[in-house]
């Protein structure tokens, strides 16, 4: 039993982080139908820095630099996410093959550079002495960062909701993600809605790609590849456009990846890859969803 | 004083050519119909004012010109559009989808004029528009429009598919703002036309061949020659 509490409370833990890429990726193709393979590197540009922030910066590991290393890396990525926008993106609306291979472009030369500058090797990022602590829940000894990749995923999706239901410029998202046309036609310039949601995608990926270099131990060019590929995985499950459904899907995956490997080694990734095949034949538009009229 | 004039408009579509020169104008604080037979170009001459399609030719309002500027500056210069289809927000209330319309939250007095026009919408403002019937969401299409002061109202079919109760509903609503409000006007309806237009504009095979008066509507031949359809009960 205590097994079983702990492969699932680390579970959630991994789902969060698959959220923290997912939210961004799955509101970027929900709001502008950009296929956007670039989200990787905002990922890895977050994590590094991150890395920066910690090492150069500050010299102490204590939590208030880990927070600051989260925020660092979230702007520093949400800038990057805006830049890519604004240079590349932009020119590219509707035009979905030529997203795929330019974002691929982007994330290939952005893992080059970062590999030539630093190498790929894992650089350590420092942490809080207590993210090496359990917590005891009955028996089971939870690692504590569990809950800290937990509690910043939850943040985000009440952040996101937030935004999306209070704020007008969420109000303005909701609708484009409908019919971008007729918000244009309105008179609302959704460009504008459209940065934002680069900027917040990329923020959530700098901040997940912190917390994913604490979770692997190190900052390194390579961190975002999984994570990439999990996160379009959790957008697909969860339904396009809907931070809800992201959340939701993170966490069932993350929960059965981790029983999986843990009742029979090396079987989590078939098991997702089974589960999305299963959603894709039984609800193709995801968990949460809309179907396009 | 003419609102909107349009000269010598040219909109391909993938390669197709659909408007071959089209030119007229709109006169201020008048109804101006666009009639003609399905598939003339009546609602792509919409689209193209409002920079929905990349077109040719001179397009202006109240003098200056829009021609090919961006659809959301277009529509910040006073001109509102209600699509044949209505594309109401479906997953929004119908309160976000005005919401989201209104440039000017102070003017209450618009907010007062589309609820006066269109009371149901006061009891159904927290109601998802998705789930409001045709003529309601034809309503919250309009009240979108009409929530802003605009120099003009281009309205493609506002009648279309609706039940008769309906179709009254709303040609009494734009009955009521016809005269204060500058509209083009795309409509098969030729009552609502006849009743609210002092300007008729018949297209064919995207050209402009007649301009006129809408006494026309009132001869059965000239109806069955024009648009196609039979005008002697209309």
């Amino acid at each position: 039993m205590d097994t079983f509490l702990l492969i699932g409370i680390t579970g959630i833990g991994l789902g969060a982080l698959y959220f923290l890429v997912a939210s961004g990726l799955s509101l970027i193709y929900g709001l502008m139908g950009v296929l956007n393979f670039a989200h990787g590197s905002f990922l890895t540009v977050g994590a590094f820095f991150g890395l920066w922030f910690s090492t150069q910066v500050v010299h102490v590991s204590n939590t208030w630099t880990f927070i600051g290393a989260m925020l660092i890396g979230g702007v520093s990525a949400g800038l990057f996410a805006l830049l890519v926008e604004r240079v590349v993106i932009t020119k590219l609306y509707e035009r979905h093959i030529d997203q795929a291979l330019v974002t691929v472009g982007i994330a290939l030369v952005v893992g080059a550079v970062l590999a030539g500058w630093f190498g790929n090797d894992l650089r350590l990022l420092p942490t809080p002495p207590w993210f090496i602590n359990t917590v005891n829940i009955g028996s089971a000894h939870i690692p504590v960062d569990r809950f800290l990749y937990i509690a910043v995923a939850v943040i985000l999706l009440i952040s996101n909701i937030a935004l999306l239901r209070f704020t007008r410029i969420g109000l303005i998202i909701r609708a484009g993600v409908e019919n971008r046309r007729m918000v244009t036609a309105l008179g609302i310039n959704v460009r504008l809605a459209f940065s934002t949601v680069f900027f917040l995608g990329g923020f959530a990926a700098g901040v997940g790609g912190v917390l994913v270099s604490a979770y692997s131990n190190g900052v390194s060019p390579l961190i975002a590849g999984t994570y990439l590929i999990y996160g379009f995985i959790v957008v697909v499950i969860g339904g396009m456009g809907s931070v809800p459904g992201s959340f939701l899907a993170a966490m069932i995956i993350g929960v059965i990846k981790q029983y999986a490997n843990y009742y029979s080694p090396g079987l989590g990734d078939f098991v997702v890859v089974f589960l999305l095949a299963g959603v894709l034949l039984v609800r193709p538009q995801g968990l949460l969803g809309k179907v396009k009229a | 004083m003419n609102a909107l004039s349009v000269q010598n408009l040219h909109v391909k579509i993938n390669e197709s050519h659909i408007l071959h020169g089209v030119s007229f104008e709109v006169p201020s604080h008048s109804v101006t119909a666009l009639l003609g037979r399905n598939g003339v170009g009546k609602s792509t001459t919409l689209k193209a004012i409002m920079g929905l399609y990349p077109s040719e030719g001179s397009i202006s309002l109240n003098g200056e010109s829009i021609a090919n500027k961006l659809t959301y500056k277009i529509a910040q210069s006073g001109v509102a559009y209600v699509p044949e289809d209505r594309e109401i927000f479906a997953s929004l209330t119908v309160k976000e989808n005005i919401t989201l319309a209104t440039r000017d939250d102070s003017d209450t007095a618009r907010q007062e004029l589309i609820y006066t026009l269109f009371p149901e919408l006061v009891s159904r403002s927290a109601q998802r528009a998705g789930t409001l019937s045709g003529g309601q969401q034809q309503m919250v299409a309009i009240a979108r429009a009409l929530v802003n002061r605009n120099e003009i109202l281009l309205i493609d079919e506002p009648t279309k598919g609706l039940a008769p109760k309906l179709v009254t509903e709303v040609a009494d609503a734009l009955g009521r703002v016809a005269g204060e409000t500058t509209m083009l006007l795309v409509e098969q309806n030729l009552p609502l036309v006849k009743r609210i237009a002092q300007h008729i504009i018949v297209m064919d095979q995207g050209r402009i061949v007649f301009q006129g008066d809408p006494e026309y509507l009132h001869d059965p031949e000239w109806v069955h020659t024009m648009l196609g359809v039979s005008g002697a009960h209309k």
